[in-house]
């Protein structure tokens, strides 16, 4: 029941600026202090009036840091988690949902345990991973004896090896796995009606001429609302790409911000610290004020 | 055109058998109505020849040649869901020009074909529509439309009309068989509801409980029905049904009190018999009238051309459908009077069709 009475609708608003501004606040507060001096921003308390040096902050802030090709690779390695999320876990809910196959159950089960592992707890066995994808098959010829054979045979020693480290397969394969994701799907497939799966088994469309004619053009603001979110997720990653970009070549930006922010016996330079990371916050800002308009389709217009 | 050969066909559900053995043979270009009451089997039967569920025995063949492990699009059929089933993402165009993009029909053959079946739909106007900027009675011809277009052997329609109000359904059936004629493909039609059932059919298979009770015209089916759960299910109001027990000379109905004079014709003495009437063969007599049974009027049920009148014969109901402008009141005494040759009779058990009892006296044959 929604009630209008002038009162009631005084405090729902006064409740609502009230969040507004708790939520913006710092915001603001980090723009103004971005557009301060060095003086200025160490002034205590902060003038809360902008100052006017802000777009030199900026360009000092991106050129420090060098800004430009680690938004670039930021970019590149938050896209492709999102983009691999999306489409990963479409398909595993696609399978669970739509094909009975031993084995179903378990998979899907295996799929939920994972939600209790997150990168953070498995993080030691990844990197291990990464340093050489083909260990684990290394390790399973070892123990079989297949590589002492195959040394006796050919007189060949097997190694194998491919590392992942400082490369985006490195940065983005093993963040792409998501059981969230397949949830998602998963519950969208399960309220897509049986008679259209039908409908196109009669029209003669398999299975994956129906997945991709049917299901992901119904699907396209599940994937809009994920892929947003997953961005938005892969870019504030700070652990993984730490640990595994040693080479500049392939920092991220979110990552290369301690390089802004003051050393001990430094000057307190916190004026650019601040304007780097509006410039680091811009591109996801965009991400989400493009993909609100479907954010906001999924939510009032259901398509059935 | 194909004919369908169904060869004791059954289906389980892990453990709950729902067909028992069906058998059937649809002629080429027939239009057949399944016809059943809620959860006896029809969409089960009906998805089973169109590949959508497995058969778990028996053999269904469409032109002689046996489907039962052919996909779907293998067996040349097209149907028409209760809930259309039209993709909401594609437009009317797309959506019936589907299956002909599937199958790598080029695009302008497909535009050719689709607008050959729009105009004969009346969809032309809609084309670039989607799905849900349409009325349920357009959604029912985009429906037909994507059925139509891959120009199939057979036609399957799922209770297509359920979803309409009772205006456009009698509009749409129409549309149907005119389709039906035009096209003159195998149709197979599963609905509840015996008006439109007996509208559309060439012939009408009468299915209960995962069996079938009756196969045979709309005609045949009303006019001799084969078992006492047809006699009950097709025609409304329902047949009259009357418990009897057969005696020396006839049956006894009613607990004693009327008695019915027919010859027994082997029938065990005193064993029971269900004696059924149709409320239309039922003619309303001034009480009194000679031969008549007196009952109570309880209800009268108006339907403009005529009327229902449900009244109380010594304790069992009955209905009397008449067409006369007569309005009994309410708890009033009528007599009733029906000729011997619209009795049916139905073994009490069994509930088969008994023939044994022929007209051996003269009207009237009911004596109060
Ligand atoms: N997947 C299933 N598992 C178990 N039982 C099922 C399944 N599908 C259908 N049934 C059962 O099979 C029976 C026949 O179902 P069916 O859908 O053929 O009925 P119907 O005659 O089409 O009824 P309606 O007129 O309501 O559509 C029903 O009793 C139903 O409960
Ligand atoms: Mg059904």
């Amino acid at each position: 029941m929604v009630e209008r009475t002038p009162i009631l609708n005084f405090f729902t608003h006064l409740i609502l600026f009230a969040g507004f501004v708790f939520c913006v606040a710092p915001f603001v507060i980090v723009a103004i202090a971005a557009s301060h001096n060095l003086k200025d921003v160490n002034d205590v308390p902060m003038s809360l009036l902008p100052g006017s040096d802000f777009w030199v902050n900026i360009k000092t802030a991106w050129t420090t840091a060098d800004l430009g090709p680690k938004l670039l690779n930021s970019f590149i390695m938050a896209f492709g988690v999102a983009a691999g999320k999306v489409i990963i876990s479409a398909l595993t809910a696609f399978s669970i949902v739509y094909f009975r196959y031993p084995g179903r159950m378990l998979i899907f089960w295996l799929i939920f345990i994972t939600l209790m592992l997150p990168l953070e707890v498995r993080i030691v066995p990844t990197y291990a991973v990464v340093t050489n994808v083909l260990e684990p098959y290394q390790t399973i010829m070892d123990l079989t004896g297949l590589s002492w054979l195959i040394e006796k045979i050919s007189g060949v020693q097997v190694q194998l090896s491919l590392g992942l480290l400082n490369s985006y397969s490195g940065l983005i394969l093993p963040l792409i796995a998501t059981a969230t994701g397949t949830f998602l799907y998963r519950q969208f497939f399960l309220t897509v009606p049986d008679e259209l799966t039908e409908a196109a088994r009669m029209d003669g469309a398999g299975a994956l001429r129906f997945f991709v004619d049917i299901l992901l053009p119904l699907s396209r603001n599940n994937m809009a609302a994920l892929g947003t979110i997953m961005f938005l997720w892969a870019w504030n990653q700070y652990l993984w790409p730490l640990l595994i970009t040693t080479d500049q070549s392939h920092a991220m930006a979110v990552t290369e911000l301690k390089q802004l922010i003051p050393n001990v016996g430094g000057a307190p330079e916190w004026h650019i610290a601040m304007a780097g990371t509006l410039i680091v916050m811009l591109p996801p800002m965009i991400v989400v004020v493009l993909m609100q308009r479907w954010f906001v389709r999924g939510l009032i217009a259901t398509e059935k | 055109m194909a004919s369908i050969t169904i060869r004791s066909v059954k289906k389980n559900y892990a453990k709950t058998q729902v067909v028992h053995g069906v058998d059937l043979d649809f002629a080429s270009g027939e239009f057949v109505v399944i016809l059943g009451p809620s959860g006896c089997g029809k969409s089960t039967l009906l998805r089973m020849i169109a590949g959508l569920e497995e058969i778990s025995d028996g053999t269904i063949a469409i032109d002689g040649k046996v489907v039962n492990k052919l996909e779907p699009r293998e067996r040349g059929c097209a149907m028409v869901f209760q809930n259309y089933a039209l993709y909401p993402h594609m437009s009317v165009a797309q959506n019936i020009g589907y299956s002909l993009k599937v199958a790598g029909v080029p695009a302008a053959e497909r535009t050719q074909r689709i607008q050959a079946v729009a105009r004969v739909l009346e969809l032309e106007h809609l084309l670039d529509r989607k799905p849900m900027a349409l009325s349920g009675g357009q959604r029912q011809r985009v429906a037909m439309g994507r059925a139509m277009i891959r120009e199939p052997k057979v036609f399957l329609f799922d209770e297509p009309l359920s979803n309409l109000d009772a205006k456009l359904r009698v509009q749409m059936r129409s549309e149907i068989r005119k389709l039906h004629r035009r096209l003159n493909a195998t149709s197979v039609f599963v609905t509840h509801d015996q008006v439109e059932a007996m509208t559309l059919a060439d012939r009408l298979v009468v299915i209960n409980g995962g069996r079938v009770e009756q196969v045979g015209t709309p005609a045949e089916v009303y006019g001799r029905p084969a078992s006492r759960f047809v006699a009950t299910f097709v025609g409304a109001p329902a047949m009259n049904m009357l418990e009897g027990t057969v005696t020396l000379d006839g049956i006894s109905l009613l607990g004693g009190s009327r008695k019915l004079n027919v010859s027994r014709a082997g029938l065990a003495v005193s064993s029971k018999v269900a004696v059924g009437v149709r409320p239309e063969a039922v003619r309303m007599v001034a009480p009194g009238t000679p031969g008549a049974l007196a009952a109570t009027v309880d209800l009268i049920e108006e339907l403009g051309a005529g009327r229902v009148i449900y009244v109380d014969l010594d304790g069992a109901p009955f209905s009397v459908v008449t067409s006369e402008a007569v309005h009994p009141e309410p708890g009033s005494t009528i007599g009733l009077q029906f000729a011997e040759s619209d009795l049916h009779f139905f073994s009490s058990e069994a509930g088969g069709r008994l023939e044994v009892f022929k007209a051996s006296v003269p009207e009237p044959a009911l004596q109060g």
